[in-house]
């Protein structure tokens, strides 16, 4: 009996071994930055095992999702990309006509969860982008562009409507960056740019009060210290106080006093710098980028044009929210409501994003396959 | 659909290998991009954690760290003899956070029903939260009753943001025996609040006002402490981070003995005037009585409108400190100095006399100067001029002297200007001279006016402190010291109380020590020679040398003495100066009352009872006792 147990335990280890479904430096790097956030959230929250253990179950979650995912095979993923696609587009329809949230209709309730669609599409807008390119003739043309923007504006509006901008931009940005990597020639992009700063000052007509407000802050935080300028101006003094090597785990005082606002959520990395520095924050960045790498890298060794568009346009957009968020708690950019990845607190985006590591490593592990 | 058609597979796969090494090159200009983005970040985190770190790190600092200054303990204040003159007792107080009420005029409308609130405690509450930030706590109420107390804590639920508080008051145990002397602290207000020093001022809520309180203000106040609070983002505090101690401020003892001030206080029986005693060796005083007085305690925690009116308008004025701020018309009481000046400028030797017929003339005036006894008192030197106190004896004198050479005598024995007692609030009097009166009247000086200015009238006013001052210097054979109340400074609980060093005495006035004797045998001759206070130095071991004066309130044509003729007692100022033992002083005594019969009947008796509680206490070693 003992012995039979050990022998299947052995059995699935060597399995687990030959099957190439896991991508160990990306697990690896994903794995510690799990642990840093669960570490940066805890003191963020004061100590709040409560808040701790959702989002270490919510980690377990995700992994669990990941690791099923690793094992569906990127043909099977590339086959469900409409539906999914769909499904998503729907759910964001719901939250517009059921959803609840502060100020802002983000959230279905679940009954057990709350959860953001405008998250899931983080993932399935960038596998439909993919999946209708990788059909079409690369580099694209206006013609598939227009079409791409279709894909691309009907759930960012739905987002942007919520009103949620941020999300909106970055579901926008991981489509986006499925056309640069489809090879959109150069001048087609500075045109398309042209065009965009051209459209600007368009989209501050639409603009919400609240978010033409945060931009006034930006440009000038100072001007209502008090008020609107309050959460940047605490979370530069966060980050600066943090000095080279930080004040301490747990000892933020801007955090624990509670200067600064949203910092287990939005502002916890302010709370991360101000507390582990200027090392930590560069160790931080470098296991960031690492990762980054390692997803484009994997998307360069993809045998299929799904894949590679997929892969290399997560690893983009998951980027652009460190960037995104990373600019924001330092002044660099607006504020807008964009979580780090994988240390804010927050169910959705942590179960989507580890999502979408499954579908690299799926990427990944069926790399030898040879496609359809 | 718009895909080409592929028959040929090598061509379908060059065209991936193309379409993957494409990939590859963006894939590549991505991360180059995502790189550069990458470092523009960590420069943007350099900036502000390294460049910009010690800025971020105070404001940091200043967020959580919120400073409360503690105040110091007031200083005590002593007599000569280590009598607590002044003391600090516990009380409580209620004290509002304006920050945590949300309706402020409603909730102060509500606590009014449960505490007495005056509008005076009112007034100050405004004009302190004007001054404050919202999150300090300020003073409402001082000095609770215990039926406040219990009724507040009955019904603190409904006050959010008042507290009751307890601190320490200033009391005054001797009341209003020291009144004027000690003065009083009160309440800062706004006005007090601009002068002072705002970081060592920030907890504290009383200051010196009047008297010695307000004159070494510095030395009592103490140098405040102070707590670092660490405190969140809605102020409330957290912990203690760091905690310096204040340094109480610095014990006073005072030149006075409280058992001589005690008697000098009594013997005035109420009536309206000022006694000071001066020890002539070191111009310590012993004694300052102004009568009427009030009830310093009263002051502390805020007078009440009515009692501050009634104390303000009451025709005696209680709240005026007589003795270095009354003015009165010195009379006979300058004809010691004014003799002894003739003799020091050569115009009267010792032993020349004048006759005294009732009345002296101005050659070629009509206008008749009277002595006080009809028909005169006849051929008089000066010894026997002070002790009868014979007018025409000075009259001459002063006209021989000339108003200029007079007011330039007088002047020495500081006559005019304020003696620079440490108290505030001194008056200058008036030491007749041409120069005075240009600048009051801007009229030359007539010789009648120099003439009566001999006998201390007209222009004359004279605190009794500056008489005092006079007296001494006269005492002490013309060495002037500076009179004050201010002996020892005690820089802590334990510490030893440090004499307070006086400026080195001047030269003696007096040229010719041998003109001093006629003047001291003349005063002598005043108490114990038949003189006009004959008598007063009875049973008294050492001899006492005096002088009266008895000056008129009223002009004679005025209508108010016609009114007070019958009343004789209301007719004069009245004023003693003595000093013993007469050939080595070691007290001065002047006392001055505002209305009464004569100086030697009225005031003379006073400044004995003076004498003797002196004798008492404070003579042969007894004096002094400062621990």
């Amino acid at each position: 009996m003992k012995l039979d147990l050990s022998l299947r335990l052995r059995h699935w280890l060597l399995r687990a071994l030959h099957q190439p479904y896991l991508d160990f430096p990306l697990l690896g790097a994903l794995s510690v930055l799990a642990i840093c956030g669960l570490v940066t959230l805890y003191s963020a929250s004061d100590l709040d095992r409560h808040l701790l253990l959702n989002q270490a179950l919510r980690f377990i979650l995700g992994g669990v999702l990941m690791l099923t995912i690793a094992r569906i095979p990127p043909s099977t993923l590339r086959n469900w990309t409409p539906w999914l696609y769909a499904a998503s587009l729907l759910l964001l329809v719901a939250v517009a006509l059921l959803g609840q949230g502060r100020g802002a209709n983000r959230w279905l309730n679940l009954g057990v969860m709350r959860f953001q669609p405008s998250e899931l599409v983080k993932l399935t807008l960038p596998m439909m982008v993919a999946w209708y390119l990788h059909a079409r003739e690369l580099p694209p043309r206006w013609l598939t562009l227009a079409a791409v923007a279709l894909l691309i504006g009907a759930p960012a509006l739905l987002i942007a409507r919520q009103p949620d901008l941020g999300t909106a931009l970055l579901v926008v940005a991981s489509g986006v960056f499925a056309v640069f990597l489809a090879g959109l020639a150069w001048w087609r992009i500075v045109a398309l740019l042209g065009a965009a700063a051209a459209a600007a000052p368009l989209a501050w007509h639409f603009m919400h009060e609240y978010q033409r407000n945060r931009l006034r802050m930006f440009l000038n935080p100072e001007s209502d210290p008090l008020g609107n300028g309050w959460h940047i101006i605490q979370s530069e003094i966060a980050v600066g106080s943090g000095g080279w090597f930080g004040k301490g785990w747990h000892h933020g005082t801007q955090s624990r006093l509670e200067f600064l606002p949203e910092h287990t959520t939005d502002f916890v990395f302010a709370v991360f710098s101000e507390e582990w520095g200027l090392i930590g924050v560069i160790a931080l960045l470098a296991l960031y980028i690492f990762i980054v790498g390692r997803g484009l890298s994997i998307a360069a060794n993809a045998r299929d044009t799904y894949s590679r568009l997929l892969a290399g346009s997560f690893s983009m957009a998951f980027f652009v929210y460190v960037m995104v968020n990373g600019g924001m708690i330092t002044g660099l950019l607006p504020v807008v409501g964009v979580p780090l990845p994988l240390i804010s607190y927050g169910g959705t985006s942590a179960v989507s994003l580890l999502a979408g590591f499954g579908v690299l490593m799926s990427i990944h592990g069926h790399r030898k396959l040879l496609p359809r | 659909m718009s895909r080409r058609p592929v028959s040929n597979p090598h061509l379908r796969i060059k065209d991936a290998q193309r379409e993957a090494a494409r990939f590859r090159a963006r894939a590549i200009a991505g991360f180059l991009l995502i790189a550069l983005c990458l470092i523009g970040l960590g420069a943007r985190f350099a900036f502000l954690q390294i460049a910009r770190h010690d800025e971020f790190s105070t404001r940091s600092d200043n967020n959580r760290i919120s400073v409360r200054s503690i105040a110091p303990t007031r200083g005590l204040i002593y007599d000569r003899n280590g009598v607590l003159l002044a003391e600090n007792v516990a009380a409580f107080r209620l004290e509002v956070v304006p920050e945590q009420v949300k309706d402020m005029p409603r909730m102060l409308a509500d606590l009014g029903s449960v505490v007495a609130l005056s509008d005076d405690d009112l007034e100050h509450f405004d004009a302190l939260r004007r001054s404050k930030h919202a999150f300090e706590s300020i003073a409402l109420r001082f000095k609770l009753s215990e039926d406040e107390i219990a009724r507040f804590s009955t019904q603190r639920w409904r006050f959010p943001g008042v507290d009751i508080v307890p601190y320490l008051t200033r009391s005054y145990p001797r009341g209003e025996e020291l009144a004027h002397l000690v003065g009083y602290v009160g309440r800062i207000d706004a006005a007090d609040a601009e002068k002072l020093d705002t970081d060592r001022y920030a907890g504290t809520t009383h200051i010196g006002k009047t008297g010695i309180e307000r004159r070494y203000e510095d030395e009592l106040h103490g140098e405040p402490g102070y707590e670092q609070i660490e405190v969140n983002v809605d102020k409330k505090p957290l912990r203690t981070i760091k905690r310096v101690a204040p340094t109480s401020g610095k014990n006073l003892y005072l030149s006075i003995d409280a058992r001589v001030q005690r008697v000098a206080e009594d013997a005035f029986g109420g009536r309206p005037g000022a006694a000071v005693a001066i020890d002539p060796r070191n111009g310590e005083v012993l004694a300052m009585v102004s009568v009427p007085s009030f009830d310093p305690n009263l002051f502390v925690n805020g007078i009440s409108k009515v009692d501050y009116s009634t104390l303000l308008n009451a025709p005696d004025k209680p709240l005026l400190n007589r003795a270095i701020a009354g003015g009165y018309t010195p009379g006979s009481t300058v004809k010691p100095y004014l003799g002894l000046g003739g003799l020091e400028l050569g115009l009267r030797r010792p032993e020349d006399t004048v006759l005294s017929t009732g009345e002296f003339f101005i050659p070629g005036q009509a206008r008749a100067y009277r002595d006080d006894v009809r028909g005169g008192q006849g051929r008089v030197d000066l010894v026997q001029a002070i002790a009868k106190s014979v007018n025409t004896y000075f009259y001459s004198l002063a006209l021989d002297m000339g108003i200029d050479r007079f007011s330039a005598w007088m002047g020495k024995f500081g006559f005019g200007r304020p003696t620079g007692i440490d108290l505030p609030g001194e008056a200058s009097g008036v030491l007749p001279s041409r120069a005075w009166k240009r600048g009051r009247f801007n009229q030359a000086f007539y010789p009648g006016e120099t003439v009566i200015a001999g006998i201390g009238q007209g222009y004359w006013v004279i605190t009794p402190i500056q008489l005092a001052q006079a007296l001494a210097t006269l005492a002490d054979r013309g060495v002037r010291h500076q009179p004050h109340l201010l002996r020892a400074i005690q820089g802590g609980l334990n510490a030893p109380a440090v004499p307070v060093p006086q400026p080195a005495a001047a030269a003696s006035i007096i040229h010719s020590a041998a003109n001093w004797i006629p003047v001291e045998q003349g005063m002598t001759a005043v108490v114990n020679g038949g003189g006009t206070a004959n008598g007063l130095g009875d049973g008294f071991p050492y001899v006492i040398a005096g002088k009266t004066g008895t000056a008129e309130r009223y002009s004679r044509t005025d209508e108010a003495w016609q009114n007070i003729m019958s009343v004789s007692v209301e007719r004069h100022e009245v004023l003693f100066e003595a000093f013993t033992p007469a050939d080595a002083a070691r007290i001065a005594v002047v006392v001055a009352l505002q209305a009464g019969h004569t100086g030697a009947h009225d005031a003379a008796p006073i400044a004995r009872k003076i004498l003797d509680a002196w004798l008492k206490y404070d003579d042969a070693g007894n004096g002094g006792h400062t621990p």
